[in-house]
């Protein structure tokens, strides 16, 4: 086990170095710098700020001193917003989103899970037929578009919920629900097919001939063994509510990290978006590596070597 | 003469499939009694698995009783519905399977595994069924007790986790053990272990033992009664003996055949029966044997025989023997 | 059990003669055997929902790449007095040019804020997210493809350092390095088309297009990777493989006849369920700006440029909302139909 964790740290942190470099790489790749966007600065004032942020020495100087900052757990300060560092703008972006998100995670694993649950148990049933239906359509529409519907339906017609920020309960529901849709109707697919298959399970059969209730065949002995995809399935879902934050902070002009992502690469911010990939990327990493352990102690056969 | 356990009259099993109706099983009754060991033996197919799983109930979905009477220990068992059923699973009948590997819940330790059988049908508190599991590993000669029950199955052999689900079918004494292929799945060396193993505990614990198998060795050392079961027909039944020594069934004859024999010093070639099952689907008119059976009449294509009694506790559907009687018969103007 | 020793029927001596041969093999009835191929296709082709939708799909690819020839508008085109016209609304100008006796074709969907045709550009979406799809999972299936096809069938150590690289790239976020490429490509990509000759034709294809191309073929291949080379792993060691070699067959033979036929069904299947997530990912980043360069349109771009006016047109919404919700559902059920027909281990 120790040797596993050690293992995987160290993959992580080799990943994370990569992300960077390759970060840094194409930042320095890009032809204009950052400051050419602005309104054609003197060549002084080009050399001052140049000098500023250490664009002026060598790239390998460059490279070294970012690494070496980062490990300290600087990341330089935003080029764009000047005089705030791009550490707390990433920790004050993070905070919103992180909520959304979370809360959006929250609601597609509980709701996706007994959805999943139901349609299995009723199989061929009109339920599990309605079921199935919804979360087919379900993971074949992209975040914008229920984004979007939802915001003609509540906003525009019905005038219920408002549109933009985050101030009261009433603006979470649509951010949130947006950003649920999909991984809930993709969860009751993974969590049915798991379901149909445990049920055929011989251990099933076994816990049948023990005479046990149905509710503990189902909560003791199927469910632990089917949720076990849905577990793995949490990293990707992490990746996907990074992704699904760009598009729904955008079209509910939310102040979170996506937003700041996305207006970072169009203004061209080079720390901003070095910092912001970087913590993204950890972020993604960490928590794979916590569902991989996690999926360790609910399924004993995994041998973590 | 000991009591009646299991009456199974006429049950016919069938399950429903998209294709259409398969009749697994059609028209069997046998009866078992207290103590006895009886051996159910055919090929896969036949419908052994299936009259075992009727008897508790656990046909899989789309399988139904569709006629014929369950009778075991004064329950009718075909009319119970599944909450009287659970009480009888597990505690008054219980069931091994054909492969321990997947039989056990991965997730969950042995302890866990058998103390849930014990709290189900018993007022032990947790602790006491987790005495009662140590007793029970060391009864199925489990060693060091204590320690496999915080195991999960996968740290166990093929044979230790057999032994385990019989551990877990005798937790509640039950007085009808049934064993669907248990050794089918294990090596030679651990198939005899285990066999040993539940003669000692039939003996200890004085329950029946319904023994499903295609291997006639097993039957052999284990059985009394002997039902042969061919595409969901019962084609003979009797005591070991009478099968082993006096077969009277083509089919029996034939799997008689394909097994090697210690004894036989003339070093003669084991005969496989030629052909396969029929498809259960569109099962023939006559007797479902005949395709494959070397003495195959004009009448067995078209009519399936009835029953002949050969002695008291011997019967066999063929048309041979029918026409044995039909020549006897007419001979002897009867 | 009941004892029935006298004989019901009226019986003959005829009927105890022996049955011939032939007699005994009416009875055996032997199924039909078929090729897996056959099989599939004749399951496929039973199988009503997945038909269904490769009609609506075929139906979709008409509509995107034959239609717009065909169509009386282009997608650049501003028609000045048009804008913001409501489906199958005529400007003024338009009115008086059929006043005139002039044939208009009508706007179905209406024209958008810069006086273009929605129906034509919506057809021109279309057409990109196909084209995304499609030639994305292409280049996915045959990089994939081939990089598990040889970590597989090698083995051994050059296995475990292909498939290190593989666990690497697959524990990036990918949409993160996405947008990285997308925007630090586009420049260099602009420079080659216009100061190198001979790269011209990236501008007749657009940039943002070759961008997607590019970071998708460098990045979400490792999926497919994965899953040819666990097959080939699997595969390799099934029995039947291994009696082929034993009784002398060659590796190309073995290959064509043991390892493709059982690989196919899972490349079929992962290629077309892969086409649906390139253009989920292709919408996403148009619908956040850096996708597709305008003018052409993209169903991602033109939902983002509707939620500008919701409040006045939120019907604009609703075309390309619905278009790519419905290709994507398409694909998906064609998929899910294709896995049900061709995985050789969703086989009953």
């Amino acid at each position: 086990m120790a040797q596993y964790l050690v293992k995987r740290v160290l993959l992580a942190i080799v990943t994370i170095w990569l992300v960077a470099t390759l970060t840094f790489s194409l930042m320095h790749l890009v032809p204009g710098g950052p400051f050419l966007a602005e309104k054609s600065p003197s060549a002084a004032t080009l050399q001052a700020l140049e000098e500023k942020y250490g664009l002026d020495k060598p790239v390998i100087v460059q490279y070294k001193n970012y690494i070496v900052n980062l490990i300290q757990g600087d990341m330089g300060e935003s080029i764009k917003q000047r005089g705030r560092t791009v550490s707390d703008l990433i920790f004050t972006g993070f905070k919103v989103s992180a909520r959304v998100g979370g809360i959006a995670i929250l609601v597609a694993v509980s709701i996706g899970i007994p959805l999943g649950c139901i349609a299995a148990l009723n199989r061929g049933k009109w339920l599990d037929n309605v079921i199935v239906l919804i979360s087919t359509c379900g993971v074949a529409v992209p975040g914008f578009v229920v984004g979007t519907v939802l915001m003609i339906i509540f906003s525009v017609k019905l005038n219920l919920l408002p549109t933009y920020g985050l101030s009261s309960w009433k603006h979470y529901i649509m951010p949130v629900m947006s950003l649920a849709f999909y991984p809930t109707a993709y969860i009751s697919r993974l969590m049915r097919s798991s379901m149909l298959e445990v049920m055929g399970q011989d251990y099933m059969r076994t816990a049948r001939s023990k005479g046990l209730p149905q509710w503990k065949m189902l909560f003791k002995h199927a469910l632990r063994n089917a949720v076990l995809p849905v577990i793995t399935y949490l990293g990707p879902l992490l990746a996907y509510t990074l992704t699904g934050s760009f598009v729904v902070e955008k079209i509910f002009t939310i102040p979170g990290l996506g937003n700041a992502f996305i207006s970072s690469i169009t203004g061209r911010d080079y720390t901003m978006i070095m910092g912001t990939t970087i913590f993204l990327a950890s972020l993604v990493i960490l928590m794979n590596l916590i569902v991989d352990i996690a999926y360790k102690v609910i399924d004993p056969r995994i041998k973590l070597k | 003469m000991s009591k009646v356990l299991l009456d199974m009259k006429n049950v016919r099993v069938s399950f429903f499939t998209p294709a259409g109706e398969v009749k697994a099983v059609n028209d069997i009754s046998f009866q078992l009694k207290e103590g006895d060991v009886l051996g159910i033996v055919g090929e896969s197919g036949s419908g052994k698995s299936v009259t075992a799983y009727s008897i508790m109930g656990l046909l899989a979905t789309g399988g139904r009783v569709v006629g014929g009477t369950i009778d075991f220990n004064g329950h009718r068992i075909n009319e119970m519905t599944e909450k009287e059923l659970r009480k009888i699973r597990g505690n008054e009948v219980s069931i091994i399977f054909q492969d321990p590997m997947t039989s056990l819940n991965p997730v969950y330790t042995i302890g866990n595994q058998i103390c849930e059988v014990i709290i189900q049908h018993t007022d032990k508190t947790r602790k006491e069924a987790m005495e009662r599991a140590e007793e029970l590993l060391s009864l199925v000669g489990i060693n060091e007790p204590k320690k496999r029950l915080k195991q999960y199955p996968h740290e166990l052999s093929g044979g230790m986790r057999q032994r385990v689900m019989i551990a877990i079918a005798l937790a509640c004494e039950p007085k009808l053990l049934i064993a669907d292929e248990p050794t089918t799945a294990l090596d030679v060396t651990i198939q005899a272990q285990i066999l040993e193993l539940m003669n000692d505990l039939k003996e200890k614990i004085g329950m029946s033992i319904i023994m499903i198998t295609h291997d006639l060795g097993v039957v052999a050392s284990m059985c009394q009664k002997i039902v042969v079961m061919y595409a969901g027909k019962i084609v003979e039944y009797g005591s070991v003996d009478d099968i082993f020594y006096n077969p009277q069934h083509e089919y029996t004859k034939g799997l008689l055949r394909s097994i090697p024999k210690l004894d036989d010093k003339e070093h003669k070639k084991l005969v496989p029966i030629e052909g396969s099952p029929v498809d259960m689907l569109n099962p023939p008119a006559g007797c479902p044997f005949a395709p494959r059976c070397e003495s195959c009449m004009k009448i067995c294509l078209r009519e399936m025989p009835e029953y002949t009694a050969i002695s008291d506790d011997h019967y066999s559907a063929c048309w041979l023997l029918q026409k044995k009687e039909f020549e006897g018969g007419s001979g002897k103007n009867e | 059990m009941e004892k029935k020793n006298k004989l019901s029927l009226q019986l003959d001596v005829s009927d105890f003669l022996p049955a011939d041969e032939s007699e005994k093999q009416s009875l055996v009835v032997m199924r039909e055997s078929v090729s897996f191929w056959r099989d599939g296709v004749r399951r496929f082709k039973k199988n009503k929902i997945a038909m269904t939708s490769l009609i609506v799909i075929i139906f979709i690819m008409f509509f995107a790449f034959v239609m717009p020839g065909i169509y009386p508008y282009s997608y650049e085109q501003q028609i000045r007095g048009s804008e913001n016209l409501a489906p199958m609304e005529y400007s003024e100008k338009e009115l008086a040019l059929i006043e005139a006796g002039e044939d208009v074709f009508p706007h179905i969907l209406g024209t958008d804020s810069l006086g273009r045709d929605t129906m034509v550009r919506l057809m021109y979406g279309s057409r990109i997210s196909l084209l995304v799809g499609i030639v994305a999972s292409v280049l996915v299936l045959i990089i994939g493809s081939l990089y598990g096809t040889i970590a597989g069938y090698f083995g051994g150590r050059v296995d475990m350092i292909m498939m290190r690289i593989v666990d690497i790239i697959y524990t990036v976020p990918d949409i993160l390095i996405i947008i990285l490429l997308m925007v630090t490509l586009k420049y260099p990509l602009q420079s080659l088309a216009a100061n190198v000759p001979g790269f011209a034709w990236i501008d007749t294809i657009g940039v943002g297009l070759i961008c997607i191309f590019i970071v998708f073929s460098l990045l979400y291949w490792v999926g497919m990777a994965r899953i040819v080379r666990s097959q080939i792993l699997t595969v390799k060691e099934m029995e039947y493989v291994t009696a082929a070699k034993a009784l002398g067959s060659s590796h190309p033979k073995i290959i064509r006849k043991h390892l493709l036929p059982n690989v196919m069904g899972t490349l079929i299947v992962t290629t077309t369920l892969q086409i649906p997530s390139a253009m989920f990912t292709e919408s996403f980043l148009s619908f956040i700006g850096i996708g597709v360069s305008a003018p052409m349109p993209s169903l991602g771009s033109m939902t983002a440029l509707a939620i500008d006016g919701v409040y006045s047109y939120p019907y604009r919404l609703l075309a390309p909302a619905l278009m790519i919700s419905l290709i994507i559902f398409s694909f998906n059920l064609l998929g899910d139909g294709l896995r049900d027909a061709f995985d050789p281990k969703l086989k009953d």
